[in-house]
């Protein structure tokens, strides 16, 4: 059977699934929350490679590239956020985060 | 063409597989290294789907810098994770719920839409054989020349995020004993010597 477009946006879009499903699962720990929001760029990494494969299109993989490095950054400016929240109160709870009100 | 069905269903059964294990395992580091995995498995979706230097740049950026940054945030910070599951099961069904109709509505989308035609005229820069020009020698072509400003924003948000993080995470710490080399240096034995005259039995 000839693998097709609809083959690969079925992985991505059960990928993002898992990855809204995970941050319902794990409210309380910021590092899976995080890890889950990984795996949604992920998968929408996935869907633009390939669309821009099977339309013959490198835009698609373009976008993918710059995809990545935002999902770099994040991850190091959320896991630094992490780390100094962490020294100054002692525990990771996200019901514990409510100082700002906002 | 069977091996590459075979191949496709492999690593997006694992891809798929990983990422549910990252999810639902008890302890993060465990969850740290499915996420390795599921990122090494669509690392190889890529090069299924022909998009070589991405993959590599998945396995460099992903499994080299990011897993391993969550790998050393949750092995150095002391946490109680087990304290951090209470509610696990409450979540589950409301979770499990929005998760189920999210996924329908996404496969029914994949599922009833189709290519318009003229759809492959359409492309900005279109991909030419394999034969001719390498993905990485396509990909580079267009960011240093069409995407070149676009490039350049990546960059200046990579060294935003390494700033934003250094500054967050650096302290200054008091009280730390550090060797200053010119405080050595110039010490003169004057400054730090006292002769005195001691008595027999006395003592100083």
């Amino acid at each position: 059977m000839e693998i097709g477009l609809a083959h690969y946006l079925s992985v991505s879009a059960i990928l993002l699934t898992l990855g809204i499903f995970g941050i319902f699962l794990n409210r309380k720990n910021v590092i899976v929350i995080l890890m889950s929001v990984e795996l949604m760029l992920l998968a929408v990494n996935i869907n633009l490679v390939a669309f821009s494969s099977y339309l013959h299109d490198m835009v698609g993989q373009v976008f993918a590239l710059f995809i990545l490095t935002v999902a770099a950054g994040e991850a190091a400016i959320g896991l630094a956020i992490l780390v100094v929240y962490f020294r100054n109160r002692g525990t990771i709870a996200v019901e514990d985060i409510h100082h700002m009100k906002g | 063409m069977i091996i590459s069905t075979l191949a496709f269903y492999l690593f997006a059964a694992l891809t798929v597989a990983s990422a549910f294990m990252v999810i639902s395992s008890k302890n993060p580091v465990h969850s740290v290294l499915f996420l390795i995995l599921a990122f090494f498995n669509s690392a190889a979706l890529f090069v299924l789907l022909g998009a070589e230097f991405l993959a590599m740049i998945l396995i460099v950026v992903y499994v080299g810098a990011v897993a391993v940054l969550f790998l050393f945030v949750v092995m150095m910070l002391d946490i109680n994770f087990s304290e951090l599951r209470q509610g696990f099961l409450q979540y589950l069904p409301i979770g499990a719920l929005i998760g189920f109709i999210l996924m329908i509505e996404l496969l029914m989308v994949v599922g009833g839409w189709s290519l318009s035609p003229d759809a492959l005229q359409l492309s900005s820069a279109p991909t030419v054989a394999m034969t001719e020009m390498n993905n990485t020698e396509q990909l580079g072509n267009l960011i240093y020349t069409q995407y070149v400003y676009l490039f350049q924003i990546a960059g200046m948000i990579l060294l935003v995020a390494m700033i934003g993080a250094i500054v967050l995470t650096h302290r200054q710490r008091t009280g730390v004993k550090k060797q200053v080399i010119a405080e050595q240096v110039y010490r003169r034995p004057e400054d730090s010597m006292v002769v005195r005259k001691v008595e027999p039995g006395q003592g100083v």
